[in-house]
């Protein structure tokens, strides 16, 4: 018998999503110092240390060629931990979706909640990042409004990443994967620590594919504002793939927890 | 009088598992008000019964409507009018128990208020005063049920589902769990229960579906059943196989039926007295003989097989 999976409701996403802010709200003050921690020594230890022998890149101080894409990496790592050990988690060890699906929620609601709760947390992440910059001096300019919608889209689009892994696998090692084979190679190949066009032209068609770099691209560009089409490219590839993503995730999301 | 419009409704109610038929073309009504249990062996179906009903799993095919709504079409509508209470239970461990059911709330669209409001009642009803701000986590198991039952309760369902509502827990929380199912019962609401314990079905049951390997083989009220399967008594005999034969042979006309199994024999009949007597004055030596009037239980093992299931 198929019958459409019925549509996904923003107002029961958020209630999923509120549920996870009640829980973060316990702890958050113990969640948030590493946040800020992170990015200082990333700062200290790249930019200082590794800034000592190379000066310059691009025309730029090193350090603020690295801290523009440090901070979308930065949402990167917050946004898919969300969505991949601890939605596993709730969904698998904790029932915890087995108590929210015996409600009005249905699956395709409750996965787009843990999208938006991904971005939310991936936005923690990137907030923290940014006002560490901004102490360091860097991005006191206007055009860096642009970043604050920006740094929520990337956390989506990681959070949609991330849950479509999770949507698919049933052993919580295979995270191991995702995390060594998928997001570390994006995060040393995507642009953040030296340019891509440095790198053979088969690498840069690989990365033009992949959504780190996009994210790295326009982080810089909005920096330093260097404002061209360039960027709008970047962001339509984004955009373009979050859609996408998640239609297929919440898709993917409903097969497995109705059946 | 007219029976009351039915509550549930299934009819020809299946699903497949790849080859498996979990459930297989299943007939049932259930009318407001009462209690109905489904009783099975593990693997019966039971469970998927269920979670078809509260729409977490999708029909394979036939017609499955709840409160006048049909299950795929309208999930939210009838997941709106229902409380479930899973078999392993699944509180919310990162939520204090207040928590628990002020969160709870929110899924069914309740104001703070509402649901301030409805969480005291709960609270005091499962007697969790003193566990307001408590971990979950530290909850005894039978508090853990019922907080669970309460939580189900946040939205004033008309229906219950209960799957195996006293599994683990001791002999004072069951009966603790059973004494508030009947409050419930007197209020109105509807209970659907899963049990495998015999005296949970007679005790809160007025109607029993047994089901084995997918489909329901009987459904009626618990005395209903025991009358029409098995006679009111049973006399259970241990002792040398030898010896169970030859009272066996000597009383064959005296029985309704009887079962014999590795280790006893077991006579059916509609007087145990006179049978007792009986056997006594054949003074064939034997380890124990008892007279008991006959269970659920029987009827169960009678209709399921004595084998043991995995």
């Amino acid at each position: 018998m198929r019958i459409k999976a019925p549509k996904v409701r923003v107002m029961a996403a958020l209630r999923v999503w509120q549920r996870n802010a009640t829980v973060y709200k316990r702890t958050w003050k113990l969640n948030i110092l590493p946040n800020f921690f992170e990015p200082f020594l990333y700062l200290l230890g790249m930019g200082l240390g590794l800034g000592a022998y190379i000066t310059e890149m691009e025309g730029i101080p090193y350090i603020n060629f690295i801290a523009p894409g440090l901070l979308i990496s930065s949402i990167m790592w917050g946004a898919t931990l969300e969505t991949t050990y601890n939605v596993f988690v709730k969904m698998n060890f904790d029932r915890i979706y087995d108590g929210i699906l015996s409600t009005p929620i249905n699956p395709k609601d409750l996965a787009l909640g843990e999208l938006l709760w991904g971005a939310t947390r991936g936005t923690i992440y990137g907030g923290a990042f940014l006002s560490i910059l901004f102490i360091f001096g860097m991005g006191l300019h206007w055009g860096i409004l642009f970043i604050f919608p920006l740094i929520f889209i990337i956390g989506f689009m990681f959070a949609t990443i991330g849950l479509l892994f999770t949507s698919v696998i049933k052993e919580i090692e295979l995270f191991n994967y995702f995390f060594t084979l998928f997001l570390t190679p994006l995060f040393l190949f995507s642009g953040i620590f030296f340019p891509m066009s440095e790198l053979p032209q088969a690498v840069q068609i690989i990365a033009w594919f992949t959504p780190l770099y996009h994210g790295v691209e326009l982080s810089r560009g909005i920096f330093n504002q260097v404002w061209n089409v360039g960027l709008l490219e970047h962001l339509a590839w984004i955009i373009v793939v979050t859609i996408i993503n998640t239609n297929v995730v919440l898709r993917s999301i409903h097969k497995r927890l109705y059946n | 009088m007219e029976k009351p419009a039915a509550i549930i409704k299934a009819k020809n109610l299946t699903k497949e598992y790849g080859t498996l038929k979990a459930v297989n073309g299943v007939n049932f009504e259930i009318e407001p008000g009462t209690c109905f249990g489904f009783l099975g062996p593990n693997g019966a179906g039971k469970t998927t019964v269920m979670r078809m009903i509260y729409c977490v799993t999708p029909l394979t095919s036939g017609l499955l409507n709840v409160n006048g709504w049909n299950v795929m079409e309208n999930m939210s509508a009838v997941k709106r009018g229902i409380g479930v209470v899973t078999q392993d239970d699944s509180l919310d461990y990162d939520l204090n128990v207040i928590n628990n059911l002020l969160v709870y709330a929110r899924y069914y669209d309740l104001t703070r208020e509402q649901a301030v409001r409805r969480s005291n009642e709960l609270i005091e009803f499962f007697q969790l005063e003193e566990k307001r701000n408590v971990n979950v986590r530290t909850l005894s198991g039978g508090m853990k049920r019922r907080l669970q039952i309460a939580r189900a309760l946040i939205n004033k369902p008309s229906i219950l589902i209960l799957d195996e509502p006293s599994t683990g827990l001791d002999p004072q929380a069951r009966h603790h769990v059973w004494a508030k199912c009947h409050e419930l019962i007197d209020q109105g609401v509807t209970l659907l229960l899963t049990t495998h314990y015999m005296d949970e079905a007679e005790q809160l049951c007025d109607q029993i579906a047994v089901m084995d390997r997918g489909k329901i083989i009987t459904e009626a009220s618990p005395w209903d059943l025991i009358k029409s399967e098995v006679s009111p008594y049973v006399v259970e005999i241990r002792g040398e196989k030898q010896a169970r034969q030859k009272i066996l042979a000597a009383v064959s006309d005296q029985i309704d039926f009887h079962e014999s199994l590795s280790d006893r024999l077991l006579l059916y009949t509609p007087d145990a007295t006179p049978l007792h007597t009986h056997i006594q004055d054949m003074n064939i030596p034997v380890k124990t003989l008892l007279s008991r009037r006959s269970s659920l239980e029987d009827v169960f093992l009678k209709l399921t097989g004595r084998e043991l299931i995995d």
